[in-house]
């Protein structure tokens, strides 16, 4: 075997082994928490900022940099209400003080 | 920054990534893993912002979509976030076709050879029609949780069904792929045209995929649609040969789809037989016309003098609750249950509500302690040896019907309520839940049903309690 792997080899190595490891990864999560793991995993999509970021990178301002700024407010849009919403959410699930009058188990 | 020291930061962010979903595992770790996921963000766009030229322009994108997002996640209402949910979706799958567009504009930007290779092409038409079904299919999804439908038929949530319609789809989706396949052949700038057709047909096939499904199985359609901005993500990785947007994508993508099939199996339905969809549409029509039989009502004090006076009494919750509001009422009814010495606990099933884990946050947000809250699996056991099941707002989840062979939703997983000593059921109306069944559980001797909105039938519970 002689020469360099193709890059959409590799890259298709890293897919497969990152969806291994999102399958594992996944079923730990417990189902009180779906509603949290859906907002988490839009912010974390949205990491497609970094293509955005790139279109919209060149110095020179033409279509190709105005739709990928236009791109980039869209993907910030989801990371900053995805995380922020996660947050929010997870500070519910907090375990409370017990007060009293609720029977717990 | 060498192209080494990126790759080796893109790869500290998507260990991170990887961290922020494995803290969700247990509510106690959640928030540390929240925080990783910011930490991989940061990295992520720090590392990238330095490789550009045009900061000035980017940070001030970023500061208004991150404003928007910011002032969205502050004021939303839990009981929305399954339209906040659909509507993120949607704008990771118009980025992704921006980014799409970008790339066949300028490849140079993104350091892919000029003219794109051929094999960066298939990823491109990959990543760009995924992107498109999510970003349209998500705004149907979002007009049917907003309840739009009342002003636009497109949006309506009971099934939107025509004549062929597998295969209008199934002639789109060749279409579509016929073009990928020109647009992969062509050379810029004659490339753009089957570039542009394929898109539109994306945007309509994302349509006519999402509106034959119904209400009740919007659990599936969101875990389907956030798989989809993963794949989406993971596509546009390819093309520009980036491996962390392939680790991020594949996360979301595997994550996604792991949902979508723990829903599927909370109804007993394939996969396919949900997206086919239409379910319900010609049932519901037919028991529609059966006769009235009669059930036992009581009133909200009948009900709260039943539950005062048990040991135990478990609380199941449904989309009707979320329609109301009406978690902080019942959180209170549970207090002041607890109060008088009664076990309260609640039962969790898995397609309750709009979104998977919409009922736990629900509670959550009322400040319902975790530890009463419990799965189908934990409970169902119990409720033999419990006095009062009290149903809020649900009905296929609790419906015996699902036990008898031959029944529409026979093998569907469902909390056996019915066991239960008394059963209280608070229901707006008679009306038939999505499956467009009868239910058993509303005509036995045991039941009483109270009827109105669950918001005021649990305030006037807890009068009468006090």
């Amino acid at each position: 075997m002689t020469g360099t792997v193709d890059p959409t080899v590799l890259n298709l190595i890293v897919f497969v082994l990152a969806v291994f490891v999102g399958y594992h990864v996944v079923w730990t999560v417990t189902p009180a928490l779906h509603t949290p793991l859906m907002s988490v995993t839009n912010a974390i999509s949205s990491v497609i900022i970094v293509g955005a970021i790139l279109a919209a990178g060149p110095d020179q301002m033409d279509f190709g940099t105005i739709v990928g700024a236009i791109a980039v407010a869209l993907a910030a849009v989801n990371v900053f209400g995805g995380f922020l919403v996660t947050q929010r959410m997870l500070e519910m699930f907090k375990k409370k003080e017990p007060k009293g009058g609720t029977s717990g188990k | 920054m060498s192209a080494n020291q990126v790759a080796l930061w893109y790869l500290v962010a998507s260990v991170f990534f990887i961290l922020a979903l494995k803290g969700l595992s247990h509510p106690s770790t959640a928030r540390r893993g929240n925080l990783f996921g910011v930490i991989g963000m940061v990295i992520a766009v720090l590392v990238t912002l330095a490789l550009t030229k045009n900061i000035a322009l980017i940070v001030l994108a970023i500061a208004i979509g991150g404003s928007i997002g910011a002032v969205v996640a502050k004021r939303v209402e839990m009981t929305q976030m399954p339209e906040l949910v659909a509507a993120m979706h949607s704008l990771v799958g118009m980025a992704a076709v921006l980014i799409a567009i970008a790339a066949v504009n300028n490849p140079a930007s993104f350091g892919i050879g000029v003219p794109m290779p051929r094999g960066n092409k298939i990823e491109l038409f990959i990543g760009t029609f995924v992107g498109a079904i999510t970003f349209s299919g998500s705004v149907i999804a979002f007009g049917k949780l907003a309840g739009l439908g009342k002003k636009f038929r497109l949006f309506s949530s009971a099934p939107v069904v025509f004549p062929g319609q597998h295969m209008v789809n199934l002639a789109l989706g060749l279409a579509m792929i016929g073009f990928g396949i020109w647009f992969f052949l062509s050379d810029p700038p004659a490339h753009w045209f089957p570039f542009l057709v394929m898109l539109a047909i994306a945007f309509v096939l994302g349509v006519l995929i999402i509106i034959p499904i119904g209400g009740a199985d919007m659990p599936v359609v969101i875990s389907m649609l956030n798989s989809y901005s993963g794949w989406a993500a993971a596509g546009i990785g390819f093309s520009l040969n980036n491996p962390m947007l392939i680790i991020a994508g594949s996360l979301v993508g595997s994550s996604g789809a792991i949902l979508s099939y723990i829903m599927c199996k909370a109804m007993n339905r394939s996969f396919i037989n949900v997206i086919l969809g239409g379910f319900g549409a010609a049932e519901g029509a037919a028991a529609g016309g059966g006769e009235q039989r009669p059930v036992k009502s009581g009133s909200a004090d009948d009900a709260a003098f039943l539950m005062g006076n048990a040991e135990s009494v478990i609380i199941v919750p449904g989309y009707g609750l979320a329609v109301s509001r009406a978690q902080h009422a019942v959180k209170e009814l549970a207090n002041k249950l607890g109060e008088k010495g009664v076990n309260v606990r609640y039962a969790i099933h898995p397609v309750a509500g709009r979104m998977p884990g919409h009922m736990n946050v629900l509670l959550a947000e009322a400040e319902v302690p975790y530890d009463q809250v419990f799965e189908m699996e934990d409970i169902n056991s119990d409720f033999g040896t419990t006095d009062v099941a009290l149903i809020l707002g649900a009905n296929d989840v609790v419906n015996p019907l699902a036990l008898q062979k031959g029944s529409p939703i026979y093998g569907m997983p469902i909390l056996e309520a019915y066991k239960a000593g008394t059963v209280i059921v608070n229901k707006r109306s008679m009306a038939t839940g999505y499956a467009g069944l009868d239910n058993e559980l509303f005509y036995m001797d045991k039941t009483m049903m109270v009827f109105g909105d669950a918001k005021k039938v649990l305030e006037d519970m807890l009068k009468a309690l006090e």
